[in-house]
């Protein structure tokens, strides 16, 4: 059964249609890495299934409950959204930043708890942050806060996970380690929702692939059928090779192919 | 040891032991032996008047009009995230004096003394209420709505300057803007304190809100927080407290500014447990400022105690923005 669906979403933006009637199903288990040019909707339908805009048109349903009727803690507390350069405005401590993930689960007052610290701890392991564990968020490099970000995200332990450009800024180690954090996660059950430029890492890594351009859903499959060069063509306008298969696929653009060849 | 454990025993000490010292420092110097008698002595022994009638409520205003200052300024700049957020920025300094300069000029306070009070919290209330009217929609038009609201209220001061009958008036008018705790009594302390009370316990439920809004809007709302209520959750906090500590106090700037930097470091920068703190280093800073203003006098003349902070805080405001404009990108 879908976790996550949209159905006719429209969104518009002074006169201007930045979703048509998107459709689109998401079940628990996949990873689903969205693709599209600039200004295709990435970010816009990824904050539509978040729960944090409300279209003009259609409707998001998390297990079939439109999204907009979800108590805010309850629904944040089963899906953790990561937007586009995340940053963090006062100089508190990595920890205290990955802690701030579990803020719809804290009671109103009060430090704290063992059990909170337990989990803190471990996604500040998994993402790799064990030595800037008390550095201040604002003097972080750009990679090394966007992994922060991404433990804070992972830290509830969200069924859904939706993130937009979790692997912008990192280097390969960070990226392969991101990557794979994402993978995992589906992998034991989760619904990963992912906006990816680097097409290698999302073949090599996602279940499935969105495709978008201007506001539209142009597919929605399985990474190893649906990812091909004819879809990379009606996507973004270029000549693209997709090679290999999972762990080896590699996605190629051919440089200056002129238009129509 | 917790990081900055300490720190709010040290305020409280401090707050203690200047508000000993604010019962001793003035015009008639007490001793100590003299103060404590005091409590003891007739209801016309002179030590008495002065300790019970004139320095407690003096005190205890201080207290509570720089508490106000200190927590509102620690909340806005969290909800804003905006290190140069204080009290003024929002608009509700400005509502405040404008209500209580409408009193004064319509020679309302003459036939009703507390009519200053009163309509200086409307005009907190209603500066408030249009602040957040036009600064929906994000942090950057709720600044731009204060700093509209805030040119509003001066303009409808200097327009009152401009057209007092008397330069009686306009001098009243002045010396109110100034702000002062001299000549406060147990009246003032009783008109604000209920005020100022709920509205700190209001602003007291924004913690955990304020502390996930450090990852920005689109994240805190992501995890939970309803962002337009939490900005009504704390404007009504912030007009109830400010107004009505502007309304007895007058115009006390730079407390709300400075109070939350000095006591971040001490708290690990956390928006969550600034807010306490920075009240408490408020009303150390006022009763401070209190007793430096009364001490330093020119010609018999005293130092108006708003004159006073902002001649103190200016400075530290110029270092904040050559801070700032150091780390920004």
């Amino acid at each position: 059964m879908s976790l996550l669906t949209v159905s006719g979403v429209t969104v518009r933006r002074g006169g201007r249609a930045i979703l048509r009637e998107v459709s689109a199903s998401f079940s628990a288990g996949q990873f689903v890495a969205v693709i599209g040019g600039n200004g295709a909707g990435k970010s816009t339908l990824l904050s539509v299934l978040a729960g944090l805009l409300k279209p003009d048109q259609g409707e998001a349903r998390l297990d079939g409950q439109p999204i907009g009727r979800f108590d805010r803690k309850a629904l944040a507390r089963r899906r953790a959204y990561l937007p586009q350069n995340p940053r963090c405005d006062w100089p508190i401590s990595v920890e205290r930043l990955v802690a701030l993930g579990l803020t719809p689960t804290l009671p109103a007052f009060g430090r704290l708890t063992a059990d909170v610290q337990v989990r803190v701890d471990r996604a500040v392991e998994a993402c790799d942050l064990a030595s800037q564990r008390d550095q201040a968020a604002t003097t972080l490099s750009g990679g090394e806060l966007a992994r922060a970000m991404l433990a804070r995200a992972m830290v509830g332990d969200p069924e859904v996970l939706i993130v937009d450009e979790p692997m912008a800024g990192l280097d390969p180690r960070h990226a392969l380690d991101t990557a794979g954090r994402l993978q995992g996660l589906a992998a034991s059950g989760k619904l990963v929702i992912a906006a990816v430029h680097d097409l290698t890492l999302a073949a090599r890594f996602a279940s499935h692939v969105l495709g978008m351009r201007e506001g539209q859903v142009v597919a929605l499959g399985p990474m190893a059928t649906t990812l091909t060069s004819v879809l990379l063509h009606d996507i973004f306008d270029v000549e693209a090779c997709v090679s290999g298969e999972g762990a080896t696929a590699t996605v190629d653009y051919v440089a200056g192919a002129p238009k129509g060849v | 040891m917790r990081r900055g454990a300490a720190l709010i025993p040290l305020l409280l000490a401090a707050i203690v032991i200047l508000v000993a010292v604010s019962m001793l420092a003035g015009i008639v110097w007490l001793s100590p032996a003299q103060a404590l008698g005091a409590f003891s002595a007739g209801p016309t022994d002179l030590a008495r008047l002065i300790i019970i009638e004139l320095r407690m409520p003096r005190a205890v205003l201080a207290i509570l009009t720089g508490g106000a200052l200190g927590l509102c300024g620690a909340v806005l700049q969290g909800l804003l995230r905006n290190p140069l957020a204080e009290p003024g920025l929002l608009g509700v300094s400005s509502g405040a004096a404008v209500g209580a300069v409408i009193a004064i000029y319509f020679g309302l306070t003459a036939r009703f003394p507390y009519a200053a009070p009163v309509l200086g919290m409307c005009g907190a209330m209603a500066a408030t209420a249009l602040t957040f009217a036009f600064g929906r929609g994000g942090t950057l038009s709720i600044i731009l709505a204060g700093a509209a609201v805030s040119g509003l209220g001066g303009a409808a001061i200097s327009l009152a300057l401009n057209l007092a009958p008397n330069a009686g008036g306009a001098f009243e008018i002045m010396t109110w803007l100034m702000g002062s705790l001299s000549d406060r009594s147990w009246d003032h302390v009783w008109l604000a304190a209920p005020f100022i009370l709920v509205g700190a316990a209001i602003l007291a439920g924004t913690a955990r809100s304020l502390d996930a809004l450090a990852l920005g809007e689109a994240q805190a709302e992501s995890l939970g927080v309803d962002l337009d209520r939490l900005r009504l959750t704390v404007l009504a906090g912030v007009a109830l407290c400010v107004g009505a500590a502007t309304s007895v106090a007058g115009v006390i700037g730079f407390i709300g500014l400075i109070a939350p930097h000095l006591v971040r470091p001490f708290v690990g920068h956390q928006p969550s447990r600034t807010p306490l703190p920075s009240a408490l280093c408020g009303a150390a800073l006022l009763l401070a400022a209190d007793i430096g203003s009364r001490l330093l006098r020119f010609n018999s003349t005293e130092i108006k105690l708003g004159v006073f902070t902002a001649l103190v805080g200016t400075p530290f405001f110029f270092w904040l923005v050559l801070r700032l404009r150091k780390t920004a990108p």
